[in-house]
């Protein structure tokens, strides 16, 4: 077994709160500066930008997980990621279809661009990816384990558009693979205010915006080597696979 | 006022909870985070809301709330539909948006 750095949650430019530095290449050599094994990209209700991350990732030995941070017609943000861009493709198809007809204004939310390799703007996205999806958290949940992939809850310790302040507490059939714990607290801390969520595991990411954030926290998980599944494998603490507190 | 007068007054359909309809009005109180009405839903407050998740139910449970008003006709999960029949909460509907559905229960309240 070995123990492998991963920050799970690091937005790129295509998010309008991305700052135009969190390109794909300056995402990956801050990553490996940090000396991270493997990072999460999960822009605000796209997928777009995170294939390029993963492409330029693997050449450098870093091992990106491909998602997105939904959110949800509750405005509850979860992570989800999917193991391959069969996957991703169809999952940008399910969130393309649900994602309101309201317009970005670059000037007041950003700009929202996927760029290739060379950094050329290859598409702009129109639509706002902040709002809410039409999609309930049940239904992605639902939709994300039917599909092999990871649905983490975001940031629960936040005021604001996390599954504590959207929705009270933890709803019963809650099937989360992980809960993300943010950075203003620790897994520790806050679940001293709620010990209910040591049923589940407990990860802490960097919700990066800009390229100094990543890495400022992140999690040890204990693994045999850098995959999707034994990433799963880890989270579940299956076959002595761990998330352990230091590394 | 019983949730019936509230229900005939604002039009409002009855979504499920049908049990609960004799429940006594105290006041209302209007807000989508759950976090929020938790802490400051009082006892027989008519919650007026958008949130459709089933976790509403609960949250009027906890609280004692005499209904839940689901505004601009947005339909509920189906298991907060049946966790309201459950725990007798009822489920309420209007097509009014939340700003119009409050101006006429704050308006009728006021007229007690």
């Amino acid at each position: 077994m070995k123990t492998y750095r991963a920050d799970l949650h690091i937005h790129t430019l295509l998010s309008p709160c991305g700052d135009l530095s969190m390109t794909p290449a300056n995402i990956v050599s801050e990553a490996l500066r940090k000396k991270l094994d493997i990072i999460g990209i999960t822009d605000h209700n796209s997928t777009r930008q995170a294939g390029l991350v993963g492409m330029l990732g693997a050449r450098e030995g870093l091992f990106v997980l491909q998602g997105a941070e939904v959110s949800t017609r509750e405005e509850v943000h979860c992570l989800v990621f999917f193991e391959n861009s069969a996957e991703l493709e169809l999952f940008q198809e399910y969130l393309d279809d649900n994602i309101p007809a309201v317009m970005n204004d670059p000037l007041i939310f950003g700009d929202q661009v996927v760029i290739d390799e060379k950094e050329y703007i290859i598409y702009t996205e129109e639509k706002l990816l902040t709002n809410a999806t039409n999609i309930s958290i049940g239904e992605l949940e639902k939709y994300v384990h039917a599909r092999g992939g990871l649905f983490i809850p975001a940031h629960i310790d936040r005021v604001r558009t996390s599954i504590y302040s959207q929705l009270g507490f933890l709803p019963e059939d809650l099937n989360a693979d992980a809960l993300e714990v943010s950075k203003r607290s620790t897994p520790e801390k806050f679940s001293r205010i709620h010990p209910e969520i040591k049923a589940y595991p407990l990860i802490t990411n960097s919700d990066s915006h800009y390229p100094e954030s990543i890495g400022t926290v992140y999690n040890c998980l204990e693994m045999k080597e850098l995959s999707f599944g034994e990433i799963k494998m880890a989270l579940k603490g299956i076959d002595g696979r761990r998330i352990r507190k230091k590394c | 006022m019983k949730i019936t007068d509230v229900i005939r007054e604002l039009g409002l359909k009855v979504l499920s909870g049908h049990e609960g309809l004799e429940n006594e009005v105290t006041g209302a109180y209007v807000s989508d985070l759950l976090s929020d009405v938790i802490g400051n839903g009082r006892e027989g407050n008519v919650w007026i809301t958008l949130q459709g998740h089933h976790n509403i139910v609960a949250v009027a449970s906890l609280k004692d709330l005499a209904a839940i008003i689901i505004v601009k006709g947005i339909q509920p999960d189906e298991e907060t539909i049946r966790k309201s029949k459950q725990e007798n909460i009822p489920l309420l509907s209007t097509e009014d948006d939340t700003f119009t559905v409050a101006g006429k229960l704050y308006n009728l309240i006021l007229k007690q």
